[in-house]
């Protein structure tokens, strides 16, 4: 799941992680209000959206005076921004961070990830702050600093001094680094985050870190024990129809093609993905409705799958294991009956009761195509589809 | 021969109790799996279908010589229970359970590290099973034949895939291992195929990666300089679009890393057979074992 970065500084600050002062505004009245407050001669407006590369798009913006903000957060606020994160489509912002304008001298890059080879999180900082880190990684690899942490043990404040160090901060910056990084990484592992970046993180013109930017994924396995993080959930970031899917606990991702499919598994959901492409055709969404699903949930899954008007044809490609193919068979007929699917349907499934599941479908004396592969299921669809 | 379990194996089931773990333990006793027994905290003293239930790890180990345990318990509580066979001296743990807090995750490889003993499968993965010995997990064995192709995959659905394809074209299975599709798991590609490289009846390797992290890869420099017999290969998610996350916790491509165009490179670079369409994993076997 991820956040906004204003709800991301909310919990650093919480832990301890020097964030600028400012606050959320959803109007521009409150931004105007948000800049009077703060005081100083600059504040900076920032789009809030769940993506990066905002500044670049026309999302962050220098204000003179409160009026000023008023003004930028009018324009700001109800534009589709388009960064290279959002595609072309962009995305709308509804909110924006106001906060207090600094003097920094340098801007560095801190993140936080789990290094799934090494089996431990990683801290990792570089001096280049503000490029995107996979972009550094690629030309000026030297320039990243890394530091693995034993997860039985959390940070120790030599691993901190490391990476401060490494980045050439005199003492009394490194100081300060190994409480900002010690914070860090409370944050992070207390609130199950699957990845916590600061780009920029800044040292001001009087010598403190500050964290500029905050952006902050969580692991969705662990959300169940976290439900002050889960209410920050901000549905306008998401596709409508993923939402929907969500409601009804199906795995759910929604794609640009015409083909609808509906799978049991994840891989062999993707593995359906692949060969609709290899046929010739384009998937409309990645959909695994899991191994023990029912009738009530592939009622739910076509719900989906018609929602998208896009979809010209749907494939239904289930390895019946737990889920028997007789029960699939009975609840595809009572949700097209019940529905009205006007498309058609391919359906290849393998597996525990296949033949009476085939008979069901044949009985139904509905419309449907079926297929004995993968193979051929991927053609048919393609086919109808076009 | 098969691999990690066969014959001799006795299966504990921790979460036995549970909805899943009763059918699943039906399911391996009926095939033939020595089941000796389940763990609930809790309902220590009483039976479950037959079978004892305790209320540690432990005592099941004392009373049954269990030497497996297969974990059905739900995800907050999964970590717990992985370690708690490993503390045990449980030599293989399968765990099915999916959605585990990856931290949780990770916490509990670092303590198994300190357990050599153990071998964990999984999580989140469907489990192991050798056709004609026992099982352990739930995979369906109706579709299973006794062979000599091993496979090892992240993804449960295709592996009862790449079973189905061998078995119709006559193919049987020696052992057949789903190592999960989580960012941490205990057994990885490369060691399953260290233990199919061992087992003298297994004669090819139909490997299942998916898109994220590099185990593929890692998999593909080993094959390359420990691993003789063939292998076919397919990669799901060669169209999945990058900082999704497909279903599977560790199915993400991030920050370009991870693509499934870089692993089939890397595995065919390695002399693997690798195929770009699911529907080839049992033709290509029969291929690469007429050669």
């Amino acid at each position: 799941m991820k956040i906004h970065e204003y709800q991301a500084k909310a919990i650093l600050a919480r832990h301890g992680v020097p964030v600028p002062r400012g606050e959320v505004a959803f109007n521009a009245a409150e931004a105007g209000e948000i800049a009077r407050r703060l005081g100083g001669s600059v504040v900076v407006v920032k789009a809030q959206i769940h993506a990066g590369g905002r500044g670049k798009g026309g999302g962050v913006k220098l204000a003179r005076s409160p009026e000023d903000a008023e003004t930028i957060a009018r324009a700001m606020i109800g534009m589709t921004l388009v960064t290279h994160q959002t595609g072309p489509e962009g995305r709308v912002v509804s909110r924006v961070l106001v906060e207090e304008g600094l003097q920094m001298q340098r801007e560095l890059y801190l993140s936080l990830l789990l290094d799934r080879a090494a089996g431990k999180p990683v801290m990792m900082a570089s001096g280049a702050g503000g490029m995107d880190i996979e972009e550094v990684a690629a030309k000026t690899p030297e320039k990243i600093v890394r530091v693995h942490i034993e997860p039985g043990v959390g940070i120790v404040p030599f691993e901190a001094r490391q990476l401060g160090f490494g980045l050439g901060l005199d003492s009394a910056q490194v100081n300060k680094f190994v409480k900002l990084g010690t914070a860090l990484y409370e944050a992070f592992v207390t609130s199950d985050a699957s990845l916590l970046e600061i780009n920029p993180l800044v040292v001001t013109q009087a010598g403190d870190l500050i964290a500029l930017d905050a952006k902050m994924n969580f692991d969705d396995n662990a959300l169940y024990r976290h439900t002050d993080i889960r209410d920050l959930r901000d549905l306008g970031e998401e596709d409508p129809l993923e939402i929907d899917a969500s409601k009804f606990a199906l795995n759910y991702i929604h794609l640009d093609g015409n083909i609808g499919c509906m799978v049991n598994g994840a891989g062999l959901a993707m593995a359906t993905m692949d060969i609709i492409k290899l046929a010739g055709g384009d998937p409309a969404n990645f959909l695994d409705v899991g191994g023990g699903a029912n009738a009530e949930q592939i009622r739910n899954a076509f719900k989906i799958l018609m929602s998208d008007k896009k979809v010209k044809a749907v494939l239904i490609n289930i390895f019946g294991g737990i889920l028997r193919c007789d029960v699939l068979a009975q609840g595809v007929i009572a949700a097209v009956k019940e529905l009205g699917v006007p498309v058609p349907i391919v359906i290849r499934m393998e597996g525990t009761n296949v033949d009476e599941g085939k008979r069901l479908l044949k009985e139904s004396e509905m419309n449907f195509t079926t297929a004995d592969s993968m193979d051929e299921a991927a053609k048919k669809v393609v086919a109808l589809a076009s | 021969m098969a691999v990690l379990i066969d014959k001799s194996t006795r299966l504990i089931v921790q979460g036995l109790t549970g909805r899943e773990g009763t059918f699943h333990a039906k399911q391996a006793a009926a095939y033939g799996t020595n089941v000796v027994g389940g763990v609930t905290p809790g309902k220590g003293g009483t039976t479950h279908e037959g079978w004892p239930i305790f209320d540690t790890v432990q005592h099941g180990v004392e009373e049954t010589g269990a030497s497996a345990s297969v974990i059905f318990v739900p995800p907050p509580f999964a970590a717990d229970a992985v370690m708690e066979a490993a503390d045990a001296g449980v030599a293989l743990v399968v765990c099915i359970t999916e959605g585990i807090p990856v931290l949780d995750m990770m916490r509990a490889m670092t303590f198994l590290k300190t357990r050599p003993k153990t071998r964990l499968i999984g999580p989140n993965c469907p489990g192991i099973i050798s056709p004609g010995k026992a099982k352990a997990g739930i995979i369906p064995h109706n579709i299973v034949k006794e062979g000599r192709v091993g496979i090892v995959s992240k993804s449960g659905t295709l592996t009862y895939e790449a079973i189905h394809q061998l078995t119709r074209l006559g193919m049987g299975q020696t052992t057949c291992i789903g190592i999960g599709g989580d960012p941490f798991i205990g057994t990885t590609h490369i060691d399953a195929l260290q233990l199919f490289a061992g087992d003298r009846d297994t004669d090819a390797v139909i490997m299942i990666g998916e898109i994220g992290g590099t185990a593929e890869e890692d998999a593909a420099a080993w094959i390359t300089s420990h691993f003789k017999k063939p292998v076919v290969a397919f990669i799901a998610g060669q169209t999945a679009p990058p900082g999704r996350r497909m279903g599977h916790a560790g199915a993400i491509i991030a920050g370009g890393q991870g693509t499934a165009a870089e692993k089939m490179a890397a595995l065919t670079a390695a002399g693997v057979k690798v195929v770009k369409s699911p529907a080839d994993m049992g033709k290509a076997i029969k291929e690469v074992l007429r050669a």
